[in-house]
């Protein structure tokens, strides 16, 4: 299997992901650089966290017009895996490659803590390898996480199974009070229509690995790689 | 010229006949603004060096001491963590946000132009009480700057202290640790060597933002300070991330000769200051400065302390792999002068000479040694009876009142709006004694902590510094670590009074003498003078950075209570340490006392002693036990473990004390009960004294010679979490 991280200037978890990816599931990982303007050889891309272009007037905003976003646009048409994490999704939703958007959190500060998250479907590349409504632990960090979309689209998501991630409580509890940021039906990550774009904000990086204290986040990789095994 | 323009930079007559000596003539107005900001307290230390010399600098770990832009030490496998601590209080005064970002930025910088690449940020605060909407402003302020700077760089800040005492209402502080990892034989440092090198100006451009910060930062806090507030830099968070990444990238050329951060008097430190240290000169030409105004004169350039810019020394047959990496990361890289043989800093605007003075005397201010006078509070603080005390009834409804008080209690309001996991290597989270994180590749973990007791050091400034270093020590040692070197952040009044000058002089000898017991020598720091306000100074308040390593991260203890039936102990005598306490502070609203009593020697053995059993792993969970005394470290124990606790204690002491006492050299443990003979053979004379065990009720329950204990910790928890949110609030 070949990973791809990109890396855009402002990128902080480019090497979060590459690490795990090389040295704990040890797969084959590079890095792209945001100006990379060939056809994507790879199997699945990463569009990691951090604040790309300092998140000057909106996160992701200024990324989404990286030479390497068309590119990536053109690996999503085809069926390519592409997960964005925390400012990898805000820069999926601003390039349209998911709906909705992510606006400032609901109390106006950063957050950065552990977080419950429910796995809404495991039918998808990312989460095969969890059970269906499995409650797992994932960090969050981030200042702009607040999902939205309008109504309509909102419906169509829940009719195709595109809620994959949802916050709750260790009881998997779903309501405002498990709710972080002020998300949308608790919304934590989604994926497109054809379910090979993943966004999710929590960071399944940052719990992979036993020292850290969890381990939670190690199986969206591996389901990827199972997915692509099977494939 | 006019008469009194070497005031108006900050310079005393006497120091202005200096500079004619040294110049043989009258300096022009430029030259005498460089000699301004150079010989500026925050820049010359000029009130403080002649005692900073004294402090131990050396050991075994020590690759670099003080004298570079941060301090260096060894921690085997090849590797070496840089760290230093650094003061931004007046910036963080007048303009919060702003003051307290540039402040992590700057010690950022500080770090990684040694060539390490930075893996840590703590900050240590101090501001008035809550109550206060002006404190409430500052500190929302404060904690967002450091967040917005912090987590768009991609540093976690990993832990801290944050205290609150009406004596810093007015002036309050912020000082940031940073701390980096490096190859041990990849250490740069700021020096202008090789005559016919090629100096670089990289990084953001040049304004007219934190125009004379040194010289502001070098005088007292007063009502027109509001209006400095353009002496107060502005940070570009992105900026220093790709500003970090393309220096870091550098380094792995061979073009670099040397390199220094653009701080505190900006180019005109950096030129200077390099040429000094490499016994060189060094000629620059403002008008090629990348410049974000227009119009701006060359005493504007050479005192602007923007953001976010290097001065490099490029091999001359180099210049070409330094516009490269620049150009892909998308910053400025300009050659703007060359290394010379002469000694001196000459400054060109478009060619003509506008500014030439020795480097040396600017890079080397003049020092004093001031009249010291003990102030009055040391003696008559001496004499305070703390057995005059009140004895309180209700011992539950005090631990209640004290676990509300926002100085003990649960600071994950501010640490939740940092990102501290960012770079996955924090193995050990804000919240515990340390904080402790990995390095890749190796199994070895750095400890990191930042401590300080302004209360402790204003009683008694001799053997507060003392105190607040052993509390360093035992955080360190509380994670598994050992204490391998410190950094000093230290921060006083007005050094122009004799009772300032005499606690700053009895904090260097005070400190002195423990470090050189401890083996934990100073690689480095800051002083900040002038931290006082028309109401008067603030307490004397050094804050020690510390950083220890851990052979094995694996064996990391931590706070949390882990499993019910374990055995609770304190490890280490309880005597009645009252005075001076949080808890004669905050319950009684009494400053006084003499500081408890620390055993230098009973100290060390019983650190080293605790970190032997750690090795052998035998305690699953270890506390320092300091501000608050054993009840409070025991009721943190708790929470974090989501654990109860049933108690028995029998003590001599008043009970009152017993809890609240602050002992130093004390840890609260817990075990497996046939782990208690391997633990008191390993312990041999040093206390432990059982006091309870792990239970799985959600309580505090038990008696204290005849009086009951009963705390219900979810209440306990609702208390702690909410202090400081509620405080704000209010």
């Amino acid at each position: 299997m070949k990973f791809g991280v990109v890396v855009f200037p402002g990128s902080n978890c480019d090497s979060d992901c590459y690490h795990v990816i090389k040295d704990v599931i040890n797969e084959h990982v590079e890095y792209i650089w945001h100006d990379y303007d060939e056809k994507l050889d790879f199997d699945c891309i990463i569009l990691p966290g951090g604040f790309s272009y300092g998140d000057y007037l909106r996160a992701g905003a200024i990324a989404r017009f990286s030479k390497v976003m068309p590119r990536i646009e053109e690996f999503a048409k085809n069926g390519g895996l592409v997960v964005g994490i925390c400012n990898g999704f805000q820069i999926l939703t601003e390039s349209h490659l998911l709906p909705g958007a992510l606006i400032r959190n609901k109390n106006l500060k950063f957050i950065c803590s552990d977080q419950y998250v429910k796995v809404v479907t495991n039918k998808t590349p990312f989460t095969n390898l969890y059970k269906e409504n499995e409650v797992i632990n994932l960090p969050i960090a981030h200042g702009e996480g607040n999902y939205v979309v309008d109504e309509a689209t909102l419906q169509e998501m829940i009719k195709n199974e595109q809620i994959i991630l949802q916050y709750c409580d260790k009881e998997g509890n779903i309501n405002e009070n498990t709710n972080p940021n002020g998300s949308i039906l608790n919304i934590a990550g989604i994926c497109n229509k054809e379910k090979n774009v993943f966004g999710l904000m929590p960071h399944p990086e940052r719990s992979s690995e036993k020292l850290l204290g969890c381990e939670d986040g190690k199986r969206v990789f591996l389901s990827i790689i199972n997915y692509l095994r099977s494939r | 010229m006019k008469k009194n323009l070497y005031e108006e930079v900050g310079l005393t007559y006497e120091e202005y006949k200096m500079i004619t000596e040294i110049l043989g003539r009258e300096p022009n107005e430029l030259e005498l603004n460089l000699f301004g900001v150079m010989w500026s307290e925050h820049c010359g230390y000029k009130n403080s060096k002649a005692f900073l010399k004294q402090l131990p600098t050396k050991g075994e770990h020590i690759l670099q001491g003080p004298g570079e832009n941060a301090g260096i030490v060894d921690i085997g496998d090849g590797y070496a963590v840089c760290f230093k601590v650094e003061s931004h209080n007046h910036p963080s005064a007048v303009e919060p946000y702003e003051g307290a970002a540039t402040g992590v930025g700057g010690i950022i910088r500080d770090i990684f132009t040694m060539g390490a690449r930075p893996i840590a940020l703590l900050d240590s605060l101090k501001f008035g009480t809550l109550e206060d909407s002006r404190t409430k402003y500052l500190f929302e302020g404060v904690v967002s700057g450091i967040a917005g700077y912090g987590n768009c760089v991609g540093i976690p800040t990993v832990g801290g202290e944050t205290t609150f005492d009406p004596i810093y209402k007015n002036n309050i502080l912020v000082n940031v640790m940073c701390v980096g990892i490096m190859k041990k034989d990849k250490i740069f440092k700021g020096v202008a060597q090789g005559v016919g090198n090629s100096v670089f100006y990289v990084g953001h451009t040049t304004g007219r933002d934190g125009m004379g910060g040194a010289t502001f930062a070098s005088a007292d806090l007063t009502q027109e300070s509001e209006e400095k507030r353009s002496a107060v830099q502005v940070g570009d968070p992105f900026m220093e991330k790709l500003l970090l990444e393309a220096c870091l990238e550098l380094f792995q050329t061979d073009a670099v000769v040397g390199i220094q951060d653009m701080g505190a008097a900006g180019l005109t430190s950096s030129t200077c200051e390099t040429a000094a240290r490499a016994g060189t000169g060094i000629e620059i030409d403002v008008a090629l400065v990348p410049k974000r105004e227009e119009g701006m004169n060359p005493i504007e350039v050479m005192l602007s302390e923007s953001q976010e810019r290097m001065l490099v020394i490029v091999k001359k047959e180099k210049e070409e792999e330094v516009y490269k990496i620049f150009e892909k990361w998308g910053l400025h890289a300009v050659k703007i002068g060359r290394v010379t043989d002469d000694g001196m800093l000459r400054v060109l605007d478009n060619g003509k000479v506008v500014a030439e003075v020795p480097a040396k005397a600017l890079a080397h201010a003049p020092a004093y040694v001031r009249e010291t006078k003990e102030p009055e509070v040391v003696k008559i603080s001496q004499q305070f009876d703390i057995y005059s005390l009140p004895q309180p009834q209700d011992l539950n409804e005090v631990i209640l009142k004290m676990i509300s008080n926002p100085n003990l209690a649960s600071k994950e309001y501010i640490y939740r709006q940092y990102d501290y996991m960012v770079r996955t290597d924090t193995v050990i989270r804000p919240g515990h004694d340390a904080s402790l994180l990995r390095v890749k590749g190796i199994k070895k973990g750095i400890a990191v902590t930042v401590d300080s007791n302004g209360r402790y050091c204003y009683l008694n400034p001799y053997e507060g510094v003392q105190l607040v270093l052993a509390e360093s020590y035992r955080n360190i040692v509380a994670v598994g670590a050992k204490p391998l070197a410190i950094t000093d952040g230290l921060n006083f009044g007005n050094p122009h009074y004799p009772e300032i000058y005499y606690q700053f002089v009895k904090t260097i000898e005070g400190l002195k003498v423990a470090c050189e017991y401890f083996g934990t020598p100073v690689t480095g720091g800051n002083v900040s003078f002038y931290n006082q306000s028309e109401e008067g100074p603030i307490y004397p308040t050094p804050v020690i950075g510390m950083v220890g390593v851990i052979e094995d991260v694996e064996k990391a203890t931590d706070i949390s209570f882990k499993e019910d039936g374990d055995i609770i102990a304190i490890i280490g005598k309880t005597f009645d340490d009252i005075g001076a306490s949080e808890y004669l502070s905050y319950y009684h609203g009494i400053v006084s006392g003499r500081v408890p009593k620390l055993d230098l020697k009973r100290h060390k053995e019983t650190c080293d002693k605790v970190l032997e059993c750690i090795n052998q792993g035998l305690f699953k969970s270890v506390h320092d036990i300091s501000d608050g005394g054993f009840i409070i470290a025991l009721l943190e124990s708790a929470l974090k473990g989501q654990k109860g606790a049933e108690v028995k204690i029998n003590t001599s002491l008043r009970e009152d004390f017993y809890l609240f006492s602050e002992t130093p050299g004390r840890f609260l443990v817990t075990f497996k009960e046939e782990d208690l003979s391997k633990i008191r053979e390993i312990l041999n004379d040093i206390e432990v004294e059982i006091v309870g065990k792990v239970v799985n009720r959600f309580e505090i329950s038990g008696q204290i010679n005849e009086k009951k204990l009963k705390l219900n910790l979810n209440e306990v928890e609702r208390r702690y979490q909410e202090a400081i949110p509620c405080a704000l609030k209010s």
